[in-house]
């Protein structure tokens, strides 16, 4: 990382805990949305946060490893998750995870080589009764299929 | 499902924004909690801790901060009530928080929203905003003198287990969504230490309800044990999937008609968690002194393969338990294993019934409601489809 982005990261956490508040249950706020923003929370991040929130760093990573939705390592920039759960898998889950696949070139789990997208399963979206469904950074797509799925991924910039 | 289509007795009858909390402040706060007792309101999310006990205790606990948790980290599969309430009816789960808040004496409430929901976190916000407009929320409410209350949302992160609500305050607090030891519970000690009452969306929203048409006429619905409707997120093989609106007691064989399922083999009650029936028992009915459930029912039709609805489950709680305890982190993967034995028929009867007893250990030593729950579905499906999972085939399943 770069003293200017190293500075400019310094400077985004600092603005958050000024809006969240410097305890620790500002926390979790705090790397959502540079979880959001950077699509993942970096080394330096984690440490900045940690002092900041006066606590170790090795809590902030604890923490991160805990929830699905937060990541220390890079990934694409949207990410692309298809529900796996029960009545998505009944409704045909597997037809649409075949026809990403074979558009993007990717396996689930993987990012693509522009970067563009990172594809993941999850458990239950809460959409069941319109399934299979789709959530695409924060949007979700009800009942999807294999054509469809596809047409929207062309959509997304 | 369109909102205007949606008809019930109770969640979804008549209701305007601010009549629960206008009729509240008028009454005292003794006066609503006999009402809710009266109700014999229990939690819907699916433990069914009788709602007025647990606000009784957090407002006799001797503190000057409390706090009201909404509980929407809906992540049981098979359920969407929740999604439905909040987009459709926040009125209600929001009248429902302030009304605790009210006789709670609590000054905030939190929305605990799952990770998966974050689309919804707009909408609600300008929601919280116009009833902050309305004096809702805020200062003196309605003029009230020294009834403050407001609402925040915090945002979950993809973490099945935070639906339990120690786990829920330990990931509020900044911490790994790990349940906690109880005694003391969250009502004496909850989010930061302090008496917490956490309910469940639907919860609330009942509470809006019996506070304006009291507790009597909410018990002429139901049971006598389990008074009141309950929403069902009905999905699976059925021509009508939604949320549905039912009195307690309701049969799985009316419930099954009224959605338009046919050929209809099996029926999964309260989620992954919950249990598998078979047609022999689509007689019983939905309650928590016979079927309890959360609200999730998934049906399955003729052609489905069980064990593989059974693998599916099992992959979900491998996933999801947060192996803090050994039961659920090492049993879940073991019960996942022997699936999969089925699956390959590399099994005996005698490795069978040691993983049953596994799955009766860990719904004793399980330190929380995941790893005490996750058994149910493994024993229920391969104690009520026995002949299909064992004996078609030859007893070689899914060749």
């Amino acid at each position: 990382m770069l003293v200017l982005e190293k500075n400019a990261m310094t400077d985004e956490i600092e603005s958050f805990v000024d809006k969240f508040g410097n305890d620790r249950s500002s926390l979790l706020p705090i790397l959502q949305e540079i979880q959001k923003k950077h699509k993942h929370i970096p080394d330096y991040a984690q440490q900045e946060i940690a002092r900041l929130l006066d606590i170790h760093p090795v809590e902030v990573y604890s923490v991160i490893s805990f929830y699905s939705f937060l990541n220390t390592k890079p990934k694409g920039r949207n990410i692309v998750r298809l529900c796996q759960t029960i009545t998505c898998d009944l409704a045909g889950k597997k037809s649409v995870a075949n026809a990403i696949e074979r558009e993007l070139g990717i396996k689930f789990g993987e990012t693509t080589k522009d970067n563009k997208f990172t594809l993941e399963y999850v458990n239950c979206l809460g959409m069941c009764d319109q399934g299979p469904a789709l959530l695409i950074n924060e949007r979700v797509y009800p009942k999807v299929n294999p054509e469809k799925a596809v047409q929207i991924l062309n959509e997304v910039k | 499902m369109e909102k205007k289509n949606r008809k019930g007795a109770v969640l979804f009858s008549e209701y305007k924004k601010g009549e629960g909390i206008k009729k509240a402040i008028t009454v005292s706060r003794e006066n609503i909690l006999f009402e809710i007792r009266e109700s014999k309101l229990k939690g819907r999310g699916g433990a069914g801790f009788p709602t007025a006990t647990k606000w009784t205790l957090v407002s006799a606990a001797s503190s000057e901060e409390k706090y009201v948790i909404c509980n929407a980290d809906e992540g049981e599969p098979g359920t969407f009530k929740d999604r439905v309430l909040l987009l459709e009816y926040p009125e209600l789960v929001f009248d429902g928080m302030v009304i605790a808040g009210y006789v709670l004496g609590a000054k905030i409430g939190i929305l605990y929203l799952r990770g998966e929901y974050e689309y919804m976190k707009k909408p609600l916000e300008d929601y919280l905003e116009s009833m902050r407009k309305d004096n809702l929320l805020g200062k003196n409410i309605l003029g009230k003198k020294g009834f403050d209350f407001d609402v925040i949302i915090r945002m979950g992160s993809g973490a099945y287990v935070c639906g339990e609500e120690t786990a829920l305050i330990e990931s509020l607090e900044g911490n790994r969504g790990e349940a906690r030891n109880r005694p003391p519970f969250p009502v004496t000690t909850g989010f930061l230490g302090k008496p917490t009452t956490v309910n469940n969306v639907e919860t609330l929203a009942s509470v809006a309800h019996i506070v304006i048409k009291g507790g009597e006429w909410f018990r002429k619905y139901g049971t006598d044990k389990s008074t009141g409707s309950k929403l069902l997120s009905v999905s699976g093989d059925c021509e009508k999937p939604g949320v549905y609106e039912l009195p307690w007691g309701t049969k799985i064989s009316e419930l099954l008609k009224l959605v338009g399922a046919k050929d209809t083999k099996a029926v999964q009650i309260g989620g992954a968690s919950g249990v598998c029936i078979p047609k022999s028992q689509f007689e019983r009915t939905l309650a928590y002194e016979d079927l309890p459930t959360g609200g999730s029912i998934i049906i399955f039709n003729e052609k489905r393969n069980m064990l593989h609805v059974l693998k599916n489950f099992m992959e979900f709680f491998v996933e999801e338990s947060c192996g803090q305890c050994t039961p659920c982190r090492i049993g879940n993967v073991k019960l996942l294993e022997g699936v999969e034995m089925i699956e390959k028929s590399k099994y005996t009867f005698s490795y069978i019934n040691q993983l049953k007893e596994l799955g009766r250990s860990m719904q004793v030593a399980s330190k929380c409601g995941l790893g005490q729950s996750s058994p149910n579905s493994f024993i229920s499906i391969l104690e009520n489809f026995k002949e299909e999972v064992f004996s078609s085939n030859g007893g070689n399943n899914g060749k």
